[in-house]
């Protein structure tokens, strides 16, 4: 699928910016996954009120406050779930979801699964910096196994979490891996991911500078995916067990039709449940 | 190098002039606000003076620009040649405690990259208004290096351990 960009957009990335200062550590990928975002409903001519970003608990989930859009930053790893319920009570607006792969994975690693298998249509970006940074550096569940650290030493020795493929497996319509040292590259995922219908995951390999300065290397080790996007999911499926975490770009994009509420199943407003609960 | 940069018209570069310096503006204020936030004034300072100056190059893009129909383009279908605007700044190189000597290490970089580009584009494109221009534009990134190493050489070199902190706002216990 070809990104379909406004030909000329009202809306520049900086538009989207609020009055409030990121505080994360300079140096860290969330600062351009930030701009990314920006850069891409800039492009979709998306104006700041049609736009709603949802988060959970943690570093990368204070991006609701720093862009102008509306913004709900809720409870740790229940991010999906309020999304779900945003995106089907309004469906005229454009839904992200932001966070970590601690809050996505592992506080909410149930939702994340049923927000992959419901495929309400909203895009998932998730910062997976593969460590707790804002609980000063404990292992997460995309963790290598010898990570040694203060927190953890010699390693977890656990086999870590591979989100792509449970997204995969799960039933989400769109999945991607992004590198937050290449913004452009990230705007363009997000693009395409929003303008999939559908439930459609981004991972943002986004290194914390902090806690995992090796991640500094990661810069090095990543490349473009050396195969074209796939709508099958039996070939998407062998290219992710496969996968090394490094690929970047749409790595699978499917066909399946987004839930939506019909008209007829919306049937209680306020009065009639106030009746219900009538004694 | 030898990545081909294909340049199709002056309005097709001066779109890539306005995205480049543009981008430079904001890297910088974003950097300022980042040292703001972590009480490094100096630098914040610094890098405050760096967006400036790119907001007073960005104007003289416009002016240069005006009358002519400027394409939209896609962030990631400008012509850059590793997909990054030449004349941003890195935000990956920084530190809370990064003094103006590093800022301007980091400014040199950049300007270095963007005289790079124009350099290129001039290399390859035959007689004309886009080599014209480009040319233009390579002599002024060449200024914006020279004068960054001028003001570079006043600065003291960072002493070893700049970057260590007594009392680090983040701590594994």
């Amino acid at each position: 699928m070809s990104v379909n960009s406004a030909t000329t957009s009202a809306f520049s990335a900086r538009d989207y910016k609020s009055d409030v200062k990121p505080v994360w550590c300079p140096g860290c990928g969330d600062y351009t996954v930030l701009s990314a975002i920006g850069k891409a409903l800039a492009e979709l001519a998306l104006a700041p009120e049609e736009v709603a970003v949802i988060s959970g608990i943690g570093c990368s989930s204070r991006i609701p406050a720093y862009l102008n859009t509306y913004g709900f930053h809720g409870v740790h790893g229940r991010s999906t779930a309020l999304a779900t319920g945003l995106k089907l009570s309004r469906p005229d607006l454009t839904v992200l979801v932001t966070g970590g792969d601690g809050d996505g994975f592992s506080i909410g690693g149930n939702h994340f699964l049923h927000a992959c298998r419901r495929n309400v249509d909203l895009t998932y970006i998730v910062m997976d910096n593969r460590v707790y940074g804002m609980t000063k550096g404990q292992p997460s569940p995309t963790t290598e196994p010898d990570w040694d650290s203060a927190l953890s030493p010699g390693g977890t020795g656990l086999r870590p979490f591979n989100p792509l493929v449970i997204a995969l497996a799960s039933g989400a319509n769109f999945i991607a891996r992004g590198f937050s040292g290449d913004p452009n590259g990230t705007a363009k995922l997000i693009t395409e991911a929003i303008q999939t219908p559908g439930f459609s995951f981004v991972e943002v390999l986004s290194p914390c500078v902090t806690f995992r300065p090796d991640q500094r290397d990661w810069k090095k080790i990543v490349r473009p995916a050396p195969v074209d996007p796939t709508e099958d999911i039996g070939q998407a499926a062998r290219r992710l067990m496969t996968d090394d975490g490094f690929n970047l770009g749409v790595l699978y994009s499917g066909k399946r039709k987004p839930y939506a509420l019909t008209k007829h199943e919306v049937t209680s407003d306020m009065t009639n449940l106030e009746q219900q609960f009538a004694i | 190098m030898n990545t081909r940069i294909d340049i199709g018209s002056v309005a097709d570069l001066l779109a890539h002039v306005k995205a480049m310096e543009t981008e430079a503006m904001e890297g910088y204020q974003d950097l300022a606000e980042q040292m703001e936030v972590h009480h490094n004034s100096e630098t914040a300072d610094l890098f405050r003076k760096m967006a400036h100056v790119e907001s007073l190059h960005v104007k003289k893009v416009l002016e240069r620009a005006e009358g002519v129909d400027l394409p939209h383009i896609p962030p990631w279908e400008y012509k850059w040649v590793d997909g990054e605007a030449p004349e941003a700044v890195s935000n990956e190189q920084t530190h809370y405690l990064m003094t103006p000597y590093h800022a301007l290490q980091l400014a040199l970089r950049a300007e270095t990259r963007a005289l790079d580009f124009f350099t290129q584009i001039v290399a390859q494109c035959e007689p004309g208004d886009i080599r014209d221009l480009a040319s233009e534009l390579r002599d002024e990134e060449q200024e914006h290096v020279e004068l960054i190493k001028t003001w570079l050489a006043k600065l003291p070199e960072p002493d070893d351990g700049w970057d260590e902190d007594p009392d680090p706002p983040m701590l594994q216990e």
